[in-house]
C-alpha cells in the first residue's frame, strides 16, 4: 500500500514538473514577443477567476474539455490515439442540433435523453468507422481520425450552408430552436435557489459532465468491459489468449470515444448557442488530448486538467484582449508543449524525482 | 605454453538491484574451445554481452590477447578480434547474406565497391572453413542452420580470432548440432578460440577442452573437460545433487478428451505451418510434443487453444466439434473445459502491468462469480487471488503487486495457479519451465503430474527434450508442421527422437 | 479536351510538390524506424518560416533555407523525445503538429497583425516559373512539344527540386552505404548495434534529412504555390503525404505516384467543368462536396490496404534499448 502511495506521489510530482516546463517555455515565448510573462500570468488568472463572469466562462470551457478529455482517455486505455474528437464532436453535435430542431415542442425531459442518445449514435458512428479500419484493416487511427475530421468539416459546411441555413440568412448556421429545449443556464439554476450570479454560457451540462466523469471511472476500472478494453490496450496478445476480441473492443472503445466527444454538442448547442453553428467544436477536440495526457487518463486527473485548460482558454482570451501581441492561439501552443512534455517526454525527470521522493521518505 | 585469449577479472554487473554477475573471473586459452555452462539465468549471457560490449560491467577488467582492453561497444569488441553468434540471430531478415555481412563494414558513400570486395572475401572464407551458403539468398528464406552459418561468416569476415557462441544449439536438431560442432573443430584447428555458452551437458562433454560453471551470477568452478563428468558438472550448476528423473506412477489413460483430425493451419503470410496433424489425448495421460523450436508446435498450440483459426480438419474436445467453419475462440475453448498455460507468459500469459489479482481473472473475467450485475466483485477477486497464490506458493502472496514485479518462476506459478485452479478437463501446457528456476521447475512438474493423476488430459509442448522425456507418457515428434512419429515414453530413445526431430523417419534411417 | 487534360496534369504536378517532398522526408524517417506523423507540423512550420524570412530578406531562397532550419529543429525535437528519451513516437508527432499550429499563428499575429496571415510576397521574393530552353520553339510540335511546353517547362525551381529528390532518395536508400544502415536500422536495430554501428546516430541522420525535406515542402506552400502564409495552410497535406508513402510501401517511386494520384484529385477539384457530363445526374452541390472530400477518403482507402497490403519496416515505432 505504501508503495502505491509513493508511486502516486512520484506521478503527481512528475506531472506537475512537466506542466511547469511547458508553462516556462510558453513564458519564454511571451518574453520573446516583448511582453512581460509575469503580467501575462496575472492577467490570465484574473481573467479566469477574478470575477464571476470569468469563472463562468472558465467552467463552461471546462465542461467541453471534460468530454473530449474522456473521449481521448477511453481510446488511450484501449491503446488507441484518438485525435478525432474534433470530428466526432462536430457530427455528434449535428445530431444534438437536429433533435432539438425536430422536437422543439417537446419537453426538455424527453428531448435531453434523446439528444444524448443521438449524439452517442452519430458521434459513435464517426468514431466507429476509423475504429473498424483500425481493427479490421490495421489503418493507423491517427491518420484516419484526422481524415474524418476533415470529412466532417466538409459535410458540416455543406449541410449548414445548403440544407439548414434558413433562406435569406447569410451565415451558414441553422435557425435558433425554441426555448423549451434549451438546457437551463447556470444563472437560472442558481436563481431557483434564490442566488444571483452573472449570466454566462455555463449551463446544466456541467453537472452532466461531472456525472460522465464518475461513470467513465467506474466503467474503466470496475466493469468487465473496462477490464477488456484495458487488456486490449496494454497487451493485445494476452487479450487474444484470454478470448477477448481485440477488434470488437477497439470498435467499442471508439464508439464510446465518439459518443463522449459528441456531448460537446450538448454543452455548445443545447446549452449555449441554441443553434447549429460552423466550427462550434474548433480546437476543443485537440485540447482533449492534452487534457487527458496531463490528467494521466484518469477521470480525476482529467477533471483537474480540464479546469486548467478552461482557465487557459478563458484567461487567454482575456489576455489577448489586454495585450495586443499575444494571440488566443497561445493556448494551442501550450497544448503542444503539454502533449510533448506530459506525453512523449513524460519520464524526462522521473529518475530525479524518484530519487528525491526516496530521500524524502525512506522505507 | 599457450597464450591467454581472454582474461576477465572480477566482473560485476547489476540490473537495478538484481545482481547478474558477481566477481566473475575467467581465463580462456588460445586455440581451445571453452565451455561456459549454467542454468537459465545464471548470468552466462550477461557475461558474454559484457565481453562483446553490449553491456558495460559496473566494475572489473578485461584483457584480450594478454592486453588490457576496454570494450565499450560492439565496435570495440570487433576491433579487439571478438566475434559473437547470439542466441537470437542478429540478422536483418529482409537482407541478403551478402548485405548482412557488409553491414557495418561498408566504406565510401556508394555501396557497390564494398559489396564487391566483400563478395570476393566471403568466397574465400567459405572455402577455407567449409561454410557454404548462397550469398545472394535472402535471410528469411534460409533454414536456421544456414542462418547460423551466416552469423559465423559475419564474425570471421570481421577478423574475429575469438568466437563466442551463445546457446547455439537451441534452435538446431541434434544432427545439425553435430554439424556445427564439426565446424567449431575446424575453427579450432585453424587456431581460432571458441567460447561456447550452453546449459546442455552433452555439448560440453562432446566438444570443449575446458569448462567453467556459473551459478546465480557467480563463477563456481573451472575444470578441464577430460577431468570431469556430467554428474559433477550438474551438481556444480545446481548447487546440490539433482534428481534427473521425476517420480511418477504409470498412467491410467481413460477415454479420449481431445481428438485432432487432419488439422491444417496456414499463417497470415501464406505459410503452411501445421500439416495434416492427427492425434488424441486421453484422460489421465500426458502427451508430449517434442521438436526443434519453430517446427509448428507453437502454431499447433495456438490453433488448439482457439487463438488462431485453422483452415482444414477438426478438433473435438469434450464432445464438441470445432471445424474451420464452426469456430471457437479462446473463451469458448475455456468453456469447453480447456486450460492453457501459454509458451510466452510475459507476452501472452500475463498483462505484466496489471496487478496479480487482475491477472488471476484473465480469460475468466466474465465468470459469474467474479461479477455483480454491472460491476465486478473486486473484494471477492482479491480474496480468491490470495487463496490461489497461497495454494500455488506464489511469492510474495500480495494480490495488489504488479505482475512484472514477480520473478520469472513466480510469474509462471501465477499463470499455473490461474489455469490449474479451474479444474479443467484438458490442460494445454507450453514450455512450462522456460526461464524458471530449479525450485519452481520441480514444483510445476509435480503439479502437472498431479493433474494427470486426477484424471485430466494433458498436452505438453516443450523444446526441452529432457522435460518431454521425464513427464510424458506418450511422445509425438513434430518436424516441419507434421507429426513424424509417436513413441511410448517407456521405450523412448534420445537418438531415435533426435532423428525424428530432424525429419528422418524410422524406415528411412 | 487535349489541352484540358494537359492543364489538369500540369496542375497535378504543381499540387503534388509538397506531397512528394514530405513523402520523401517520411521515407527517410520511417525507414530508420522512427514514425513520422509530424510531417504536417514541419510543413506548417516550414510554410510560416519561409514566408516570414522571404518577406524580411526579399529572397525566396533565404526563405527556403529558413524552412529547412525549422524542419530540422522540429525533427530534432522529435528525435530527442523518441530516439534519445525513448518516448512514445506518435505522441511526440502529435505534440509537434499541435505546437506548430499554435506557434505559427501566435507569431504571425504578433509580428504582422493580419489575422494569422503573413504579408503578400512580391514576385522577387517568390519562386517564379522557369522557362526551360526551347519551350517556345517546341510549342507547336504536336504532343511531344506540347507536353514539353505545358507540362515540363514553366514550373518554379521547387517543382524541379521535388522531382529530382525522388531519384536521389531512391539511390540513397537502396544504393548507398548510408541507405544500407538506414534500412537495417528500421528492420533490426539490435543487429545493427552488434555490428558496431550506432542505431541512434543513424536515426538522427535520417531525421535531419527528414527535417530538410519536410521543411521544404512547407516553403513550397507559402513561397511558390501561394505568396503568403495563412493559418492552418497545410490542411492535412502532411498526413496525406504519409498515406502516400505507406501506399508506396516506403519506396520513393511508388510513393511519388501515390502523391500524384492525390494531387490529381485536388487538381480536378479546381476544374469541375470536366464533370459536365455528370451534372444532370448528380446535383452539383453534392458533387462538389464529394470532390472536396475525395482526397481524405482516398487516404483512408489507401491506409485500409484496399490497394495491397503494406508491410512496414519491422522496428518502426520502437525505441531502441539494450537494457532488459
Amino acid at each position: 500500500m505504501n508503495e502505491r502511495r509513493t508511486e502516486t506521489l512520484v506521478v503527481t510530482l512528475v506531472t506537475v514538473t512537466n506542466l511547469l516546463i511547458a508553462f516556462f517555455i510558453s513564458g519564454v515565448v511571451i518574453w520573446a514577443l516583448g511582453e512581460d510573462p509575469w503580467f501575462a500570468l496575472k492577467t490570465l488568472l484574473y481573467g479566469a477567476f477574478g470575477y464571476d463572469e470569468g469563472l463562468g466562462y472558465t467552467l463552461y470551457y471546462t465542461t467541453n474539455f471534460i468530454f473530449t478529455g474522456l473521449a481521448f482517455a477511453i481510446g488511450f486505455h484501449c491503446g488507441l490515439f484518438n485525435i478525432g474528437a474534433e470530428g466526432q464532436a462536430y457530427i455528434g453535435g449535428l445530431g444534438v442540433g437536429l433533435i432539438c430542431l425536430w422536437l422543439e415542442d417537446w419537453s426538455l425531459w424527453l428531448v435531453f435523453p434523446l439528444a444524448v442518445l443521438t449524439s452517442i449514435i452519430l458521434g459513435g458512428i464517426w468514431g466507429a468507422i476509423p475504429g473498424y479500419f483500425k481493427a479490421k484493416r490495421g489503418s493507423h487511427e491517427v491518420v484516419t481520425t484526422i481524415m474524418f475530421n476533415f470529412i466532417a468539416s466538409v459535410i458540416m459546411v455543406n449541410i449548414l450552408s445548403h440544407v439548414l441555413r434558413p433562406p435569406k440568412e447569410m451565415s451558414p448556421e441553422s435557425r435558433e430552436f425554441a426555448e423549451g429545449v434549451w438546457i437551463p443556464q447556470m444563472h437560472e439554476i442558481f436563481d431557483w435557489f434564490g442566488i444571483n450570479i452573472t449570466q454566462t454560457p455555463l449551463n446544466g451540462t456541467f453537472f452532466f459532465a461531472l456525472i460522465c466523469l464518475v461513470l467513465v471511472w467506474r466503467f474503466i476500472w470496475y466493469t468487465r468491459w473496462g477490464y477488456e478494453i484495458r487488456t486490449v490496450g496494454t497487451n493485445d496478445t494476452a487479450a487474444v489468449y484470454a478470448g477477448i476480441s481485440v477488434s470488437r473492443n477497439i470498435i467499442l472503445a471508439m464508439v464510446v470515444c465518439g459518443g463522449l466527444a459528441g456531448f460537446v454538442g450538448i454543452n455548445e448547442i443545447m446549452g449555449s448557442s441554441h443553434r447549429i453553428m460552423l466550427n462550434f467544436q474548433a480546437g476543443i477536440g485537440f485540447t482533449g488530448i492534452a487534457v487527458s495526457l496531463i490528467g494521466r487518463n484518469h477521470p480525476l486527473g482529467i477533471l483537474l486538467a480540464a479546469l486548467l485548460f478552461g482557465i487557459l482558454y478563458q484567461g487567454g482570451a482575456e489576455l489577448s484582449f489586454e495585450v495586443q501581441a499575444i494571440d488566443r492561439h497561445l493556448v494551442v501552443l501550450i497544448q503542444g508543449l503539454v502533449i510533448l512534455f506530459a506525453g512523449a517526454l513524460e519520464n524526462l525527470f522521473r529518475p530525479q524525482i524518484e530519487y528525491f521522493v526516496k530521500q524524502l521518505a525512506p522505507q | 605454453m599457450s597464450t591467454v585469449a581472454i582474461e576477465l577479472t572480477d566482473i560485476n554487473k547489476y540490473f537495478g538491484n538484481v545482481c547478474a554477475n558477481k566477481d566473475v573471473s575467467l581465463k580462456v586459452e588460445s586455440g581451445t574451445i571453452h565451455g561456459i555452462i549454467g542454468e537459465n539465468g545464471a548470468g552466462k549471457s550477461t557475461l558474454m554481452s559484457i565481453l562483446y560490449g553490449f553491456y558495460q560491467a559496473d566494475s572489473g577488467a578485461i584483457a584480450v590477447q594478454e592486453k588490457s582492453t576496454e570494450i565499450r561497444s560492439a565496435h570495440d569488441a570487433i576491433a579487439a578480434g571478438i566475434g559473437m553468434v547470439h542466441q537470437h540471430f542478429m540478422l536483418v531478415d529482409t537482407f541478403t547474406v551478402l548485405e548482412n555481412v557488409v553491414l557495418g563494414t561498408e566504406t565510401g558513400f556508394s555501396l557497390q565497391e564494398s559489396m564487391q570486395k566483400t563478395e570476393r572475401e566471403l568466397q574465400r572464407l567459405e572455402k577455407d572453413y567449409h561454410l557454404e551458403v548462397d550469398i545472394n539468398a535472402v535471410i528469411n528464406t534460409l533454414p536456421v542452420g544456414l542462418q547460423q552459418r551466416v552469423e559465423i561468416l559475419k564474425a570471421l569476415y570481421r577478423g574475429a580470432d575469438i568466437l563466442i557462441l551463445d546457446e547455439p544449439t537451441g534452435v538446431l536438431t541434434p544432427q545439425e548440432a553435430d554439424h556445427l560442432f564439426r565446424i567449431l573443430n575446424e575453427l579450432r584447428e585453424q587456431g581460432k578460440t571458441v567460447i561456447l555458452i550452453t546449459h546442455k551437458l552433452r555439448e560440453i562433454m562432446a566438444i570443449t577442452d575446458n569448462v567453467s560453471v556459473m551459478r546465480q551470477g557467480e563463477m563456481v568452478a573451472h575444470r578441464k573437460t577430460s577431468e570431469t563428468d556430467r554428474e559433477e558438472l550438474a551438481e556444480l550448476m545446481v548447487g546440490r545433487k539433482v534428481l534427473m528423473q521425476v517420480d511418477k506412477a504409470p498412467a491410467k489413460p481413460g477415454s479420449p478428451m481431445l481428438t485432432v483430425k487432419h488439422l491444417d493451419y496456414i499463417d497470415d503470410f501464406g505459410v503452411r505451418r501445421v500439416k495434416d496433424v492427427s492425434f488424441e489425448v486421453h484422460c489421465g495421460e500426458i502427451v508430449g510434443i517434442a521438436g526443434v523450436s519453430g517446427n509448428g508446435q507453437s502454431e499447433l498450440m495456438e490453433v488448439i487453444t482457439g487463438i488462431k483459426p485453422f483452415q482444414k480438419g477438426q478438433i473435438q474436445i469434450s464432445g464438441q466439434t470445432i471445424t474451420s467453419t464452426v469456430r471457437a475462440d479462446a473463451a469458448t475453448m475455456r468453456r469447453f473445459g480447456m486450460a492453457h498455460v501459454p509458451e510466452d507468459r510475459q507476452r501472452r500469459g500475463l498483462v505484466t502491468s496489471f496487478s496479480a489479482n487482475e491477472n488471476i481473472i484473465l480469460g475468466y473475467h466474465k465468470n459469474p462469480s467474479y461479477n455483480n450485475f454491472i460491476e465486478m466483485d473486486r473484494d471477492f477477486i482479491i480474496q480468491s487471488c490470495k487463496k490461489q497464490m497461497e495454494h500455488f506458493d506464489v511469492r510474495p502472496d500480495n494480490p495488489h503487486l504488479r505482475a512484472s514485479l514477480f520473478s520469472g518462476g513466480n510469474q509462471q506459478k501465477l499463470v499455473v495457479a490461474r489455469e490449474f485452479e479451474r479444474d479443467p478437463a484438458l490442460l494445454v501446457v507450453g514450455q512450462p519451465t522456460r526461464g524458471v528456476d530449479i525450485g519452481a521447475i520441480e514444483f510445476i512438474h509435480r503439479q502437472i503430474i498431479a493433474m494427470r493423476d486426477a484424471g485430466k488430459a494433458v498436452l505438453l509442448v516443450s523444446v526441452e527434450l529432457d522435460e518431454i522425456l521425464s513427464l510424458s507418457d506418450r511422445i509425438l515428434v513434430m518436424f516441419d508442421g507434421q507429426i513424424m512419429g509417436e513413441i511410448l515414453a517407456k521405450d523412448a530413445d534420445e537418438r531415435e527422437i533426435g532423428l525424428l526431430m530432424a525429419g528422418v523417419r524410422k524406415e528411412a534411417a | 479536351m487535349w489541352t484540358d487534360v494537359l492543364l489538369i496534369l500540369d496542375a497535378t504536378l504543381r499540387i503534388s510538390v509538397p506531397f512528394v517532398l514530405a513523402a520523401m522526408g517520411g521515407i527517410f524517417a520511417e525507414r530508420s524506424g522512427v514514425i513520422d506523423f509530424g510531417l504536417e507540423g514541419k510543413m506548417l512550420g516550414g510554410a510560416f518560416v519561409a514566408a516570414t524570412v522571404a518577406h524580411l530578406t526579399q529572397s525566396a531562397w533565404w526563405g527556403l533555407l529558413g524552412s529547412i532550419g525549422i524542419g530540422i529543429i522540429f525533427s530534432m525535437i522529435h528525435g530527442y523525445a523518441s530516439v534519445s528519451k525513448r518516448g512514445n513516437q506518435v505522441v511526440s508527432c502529435v505534440a509537434i503538429n499541435i505546437f506548430a499550429m499554435g506557434l505559427t499563428v501566435v507569431l504571425a499575429n504578433a509580428w504582422f497583425h493580419m489575422g494569422g496571415k503573413t504579408p503578400q510576397l512580391p514576385k522577387e521574393a517568390r519562386f517564379m516559373s522557369i522557362e526551360l530552353p526551347f519551350a517556345e520553339e517546341f510549342r507547336n510540335i504536336p504532343i511531344i512539344g506540347e507536353i514539353y511546353y505545358e507540362l515540363i517547362s514553366g514550373h518554379n525551381a521547387l517543382v524541379y527540386i521535388a522531382f529530382i529528390a525522388v531519384p536521389i532518395t531512391a539511390w540513397v536508400v537502396f544504393k548507398s552505404s548510408f541507405g544500407l544502415r538506414l534500412r537495417a536500422t528500421g528492420e533490426n536495430p539490435l543487429a545493427v548495434d552488434t555490428t558496431g554501428i550506432s542505431v541512434n546516430k543513424t536515426r538522427y541522420q535520417a531525421l535531419i534529412l527528414n527535417g530538410i525535406l519536410g521543411g521544404m515542402s512547407g516553403a513550397y506552400l507559402s513561397t511558390a504555390h501561394l505568396a503568403f502564409f495563412v493559418k492552418d495552410m497545410s490542411a492535412g497535406k502532411g498526413y496525406i503525404a504519409l498515406a502516400a508513402m505507406i501506399v508506396g510501401k516506403w519506396r520513393p517511386y511508388p510513393a511519388m505516384f501515390a502523391c500524384l494520384l492525390f494531387s490529381f484529385l485536388f487538381a480536378i477539384k479546381d476544374k469541375p467543368e470536366i464533370f459536365d457530363l455528370l451534372k444532370g445526374i448528380i446535383p452539383v452541390k453534392l458533387l462538389n462536396s464529394f470532390l472536396d472530400m475525395s482526397p481524405y477518403i482516398l487516404t483512408i482507402i489507401f491506409l485500409a490496404g484496399f490497394v495491397g497490403k503494406a508491410v512496414a519496416p519491422k522496428a518502426i515505432g520502437q525505441p531502441f534499448s539494450k537494457e532488459k
